[in-house]
Parts: structure tokens; C-alpha cells; sequence
């Protein structure tokens, strides 16, 4: 217990420190880098701000990564149980992901003008889609033949064999996959609020910061990002030991 | 067409389609094993054997020939066949007692889920395995994971049991406990069994019918028939009577293998 959270904290003090000693050994003034003594400041001067686009940046994050978990396992299982589609499907999707989606914003901000909320769900969803599909249909297409046969010599249908075989199998392969596309979603949602001008989220807190020379306010929404990153990836890894929890393996 | 057989293959001949055309792997063969029945079938690496478990499971149509079950012709799954791999392929996320319990999951039973969970429990303490219902497979050796696969393929009392080296990827050791401990299911569970092994010594001390498959495209190049008085142990295999045998199929192997004529020194 003591270990679980003396240590991380521990060590996130042991960071502040640093940063902190770093800014005041070389005299950096605030625009070159503002110190973790300056955010308090900058929260409670905006702390209203924070918690409004605070909560704008998590609910659209969470709606895009629930898109990408969605659209992310169907297209896995087509490309997981077809060869056909595998082949036709992976490189559209591997040109799909090298596109940098700091060239999409632009694109689909046009393409749904005024949408703010759908734009920033959109970009949150294709940035972050791509490591669960992947995930999934290696999942289920490296299914041992023998798991499939013992059921189906039994008579057992193909739904049956997903259900009881496939899903449960693939699920460490997708939760590791969940924990990438977590922190992904988080970068799709924050480029959209920044380069999108529509000032709403803790992007749009972070350019407004970048305009009025606010730099420990700038700081502080970083932090705040790395904050609701954190928050996010650990109900993603309560959740892996709630429905995956069999794959871990005892220390012996 | 009835014969007294309860697995009883005729003439099929099956080729499987590759890049380089098709590629021959059964040739003709016939094989009958009757009702309780053990048989063994050993033959040279790839020659066709574990084709042969695929399509007396139904998982699979041969090009020409017929598989008969039971006075029924095989053309699809039933569920009255029970299959037990070299890897034991238990599901990790279930326990021990719920993974054997999955076969009644599928099949059509009248039992209740407390029936159900009587039957594993007969069977894994018959194997040896009492007190391990709960655990994982991770936390079991892997001849206990063995043996938990072979109580899931009995489970639903299938008419026939099909052993694909079931024991080939354990210790000599472990192996010998759990040729026994096939011996002790089969004095309590009446099945019709085949078994595909590399391991001579393990076919003379299960079965009762040792079939000597050729090399690809496999057919049934030698019969053995291991008469059944009396239970067998261990000691049994050093005896002269089974050193005969042992040759015997040995050389038959040799055959199989192109290395030997069948006018050789035959022993």
C-alpha cells in the first residue's frame, strides 16, 4: 500500500523540485519558463476556467475515445476474421494514421464549420482508433486453431466462439491498446481547441494564455492536461484488472 | 451398410489445396474401431493423422470416402465427440472447474447448472485434481493442465474421444502418470477413443489397436491388435511380449519412412 502511493507521489515531488530548482538556478523569468511555484497563482486566479474547460476537454476526449473503441473493435473483427479484408484494409489504415491529423483540423473544421463539439470528438476519434483496430485484429487473428476447434467440434456456431473465446481472449491486447489511444484522444482534442479557434476547452485556455503573455497560466494547463491524462489512464487500467485482471500474472 | 463398428472409415482420400496445387495427404484409408475401443494411430511426422482427428470430428469433409459415427454418416460437428490437444488449450480467464465445465455450455443437456458442476468435479477428482477447481490454469503444471483438458473433453460423456498427442509436450515422467491416469477414465467412462501419437511405447500401453499409418498420402499400412485380459501397468511395457511389439512397429515405421522394405529383415 505504502509503495502503491508513497512512491508515485514521492516521485512527482521529487520532479516539481526540480523543475523548480532548474528555474531558480538559472534565473529563467517567466517567459522562458515559468516555475511550479507560479501555478498555484494562475489557478486560483482562473480556477473557474479551469473546471468549465476542464470538463469540455474530458467529456470530448471520452466521447471520441468511446467512438474509437467502437468503430476501432468493428473494424478490427472484420480484419481479424477476414484475410480478404486485412489485406485490403491495412494499408488504407496505415496511410490513414501517417497522416499527421495536425493537416486534418483544418480540413474538418471546413468540412463542419461552427461544430466545435463534433469537430473536436472527430479528431479525439481518429487519432485515436488506429492502435485498437490493430490490436483487436491481431487479437483474433492469432487465435490458436485448436481454441477454435474445441468448440466447434462441439457443434458451437461463430458467434458463439466470439463470445466465449475470441472477445475474452483479445481483451489484454485491447486494453493495452486503450491505454495508448487514452492518451491519444488527449492530444487529438487539445489540437483541435488550439489551432481552432472557437475558445472552448483547456486548449483554448492554453492559446488565450499564449495571447495575453500569461505564461504561468500556459504552465498550468499543461499540468492540468497531464492531470486528467493521468485520471483517464488509471480508470482505463481499473478497468483492465476488473475484465482482464486473469492475464496478470502472480510474482511468484 | 452396418457394421459393429462405432468409428468406421472407408476409403477416403483427401488433398488439401496449396499454392503448388494440391497437396495429397489421406490415400485410401480405411479405419474401424469398434464400440469402447482404443485405437492409436502412429505414422512419420505430417502423414496425415491429425487430418485424420479433423474429420472424424466433422471439422472438416474428405474429398472422397465416408466417415461413419455411429451408424451416422459424419458430414458436420456433433457434439458427441470430445477432442483433447497436444496443447491443452485452456481459457485463461476461467477457473479450472469452469473451464472443464465448458462443453455443457454448448451442447444440449438436461442438467442443471449444480448437475453440471457435480459432473467436473467427479471427473477432476477421478484425475487426480480435487482441491484445484478454483484456480487458474497459470497456477497449474502443465501435465495438471493436461489433465484438466482431458476431463473437459469427457465432461459431456462424448461417444468418441479423440487424443491429438495429447501427451507429447510433457516430461517422461508426467507422461507415465498420465497414461495411467487415462487407464483409471477409462474404467469409469465408457468411450470410443483414437489417439494420435509419435510415442510406440504409449500406443501399445493405451490401446487396444495400433494403426501404422504409411508416409504422405497416408494409408493403413499395418494393423496391431493388443489383446485386452488384464490392467495394464507400467511393468508391462518390459516385458519380451512387448519388446516384440515395440520392433515390430518400429520397423513398420521404418517402412512408413522409406527407410526400410517391406522384404527386409522383418523382425
Amino acid at each position: 500500500m505504502v509503495r502503491k502511493f508513497a512512491v508515485p507521489f514521492i516521485a512527482v515531488l521529487v520532479f516539481l523540485g526540480v523543475w523548480e530548482a532548474l528555474v531558480w538556478i538559472n534565473e529563467w523569468p517567466n517567459f522562458v519558463m515559468a516555475s511550479p511555484s507560479d501555478l498555484p497563482a494562475a489557478y486560483s486566479k482562473y480556477w473557474n476556467l479551469f473546471l468549465i474547460m476542464g470538463w469540455q476537454t474530458l467529456w470530448r476526449t471520452v466521447v471520441g475515445l468511446l467512438l474509437a473503441v467502437v468503430f476501432g473493435v468493428a473494424l478490427g473483427m472484420i480484419m481479424g476474421f477476414s484475410r480478404t479484408m486485412r489485406d485490403a484494409l491495412y494499408p488504407l489504415l496505415v496511410g490513414f494514421n501517417a497522416i499527421p491529423k495536425a493537416t486534418v483540423v483544418p480540413i474538418v473544421a471546413l468540412l463542419f464549420v461552427g461544430a466545435h463539439d463534433l469537430n473536436t470528438v472527430l479528431i479525439a476519434f481518429m487519432i485515436s482508433f488506429f492502435p485498437i483496430a490493430v490490436s483487436v485484429s491481431i487479437g483474433l487473428s492469432t487465435l490458436e486453431p485448436e481454441y477454435r476447434d474445441i468448440l466447434r467440434s462441439l457443434g458451437a456456431s461463430q458467434a458463439t466462439i466470439f463470445w466465449k473465446i475470441a472477445l475474452p481472449k483479445t481483451l489484454p491486447e485491447f486494453f493495452g491498446a486503450l491505454k495508448v489511444a487514452v492518451t491519444l484522444a488527449f492530444i487529438g482534442t487539445n489540437l483541435m481547441e488550439i489551432v481552432s479557434p472557437h475558445g472552448r476547452g483547456l486548449g483554448a485556455l492554453f492559446d488565450s494564455g499564449k495571447t495575453n503573455a500569461d505564461y504561468p497560466l500556459m504552465f498550468a494547463v499543461l499540468i492540468a492536461l497531464a492531470f486528467l491524462g493521468i485520471v483517464l489512464y488509471y480508470v482505463v487500467v481499473a478497468l483492465e484488472k476488473v475484465f482482464a485482471g486473469w492475464a496478470e500474472r502472480q510474482p511468484t | 451398410m452396418t457394421t459393429d463398428a462405432l468409428i468406421d472409415i472407408k476409403g477416403v482420400t483427401h488433398a488439401y489445396q496449396t499454392a503448388e496445387g494440391p497437396l495429397p495427404v489421406l490415400d485410401n484409408l480405411n479405419v474401424s474401431v469398434n464400440e469402447g475401443g482404443f485405437a492409436a494411430v502412429v505414422g512419420p511426422s505430417g502423414c496425415g493423422k491429425s487430418t485424420l482427428t479433423r474429420l472424424i470430428a466433422g471439422l472438416m469433409k474428405p474429398d472422397t470416402g465416408e466417415v461413419w459415427l455411429h451408424g451416422a454418416r459424419v458430414k458436420s460437428p456433433r457434439s458427441t465427440v470430445g477432442m483433447a490437444f497436444q496443447n491443452p488449450v485452456l481459457l485463461e480467464w476461467r477457473s479450472i472447474l469452469k473451464n472443464v465445465m465448458l462443453p455443457l455450455e454448448i451442447v444440449p443437456t438436461k442438467l442443471t447448472n449444480t448437475q453440471k458442476e457435480d459432473r467436473a468435479r467427479e471427473l477432476l477428482s477421478l484425475v487426480g485434481l480435487e482441491g484445484f477447481e478454483d484456480k487458474r490454469p497459470s497456477e497449474l503444471s502443465g501435465g495438471m493442465r493436461q489433465r484438466a483438458s482431458l476431463c473437459r473433453s469427457l465432461v459431456h460423456k462424448p461417444e468418441v474421444l479423440i487424443l491429438d498427442e495429447p501427451f507429447g509436450a510433457l516430461d517422461a515422467f508426467t507422461r507415465e502418470d498420465l497414461w495411467q491416469t487415462m487407464h483409471a477414465l477409462r474404467a469409469e467412462e465408457p468411450f470410443t477413443g483414437v489417439l494420435i501419437t509419435h510415442d510406440l511405447r504409449e500406443s501399445i500401453f493405451l490401446a487396444d489397436q495400433v494403426l501404422v499409418l504409411s508416409g504422405r498420402p497416408a494409408t493403413t499400412q499395418y494393423v496391431m491388435d493388443i489383446p485386452t485380459d488384464a490392467p495394464r501397468t507400467l511393468d508391462d511395457l518390459y516385458t519380451p511380449e512387448a519388446a516384440e511389439r515395440l520392433n515390430v512397429l518400429r520397423h513398420q515405421i521404418e517402412i512408413a519412412q522409406g527407410r526400410a522394405s517391406d522384404e527386409g529383415e522383418a523382425a
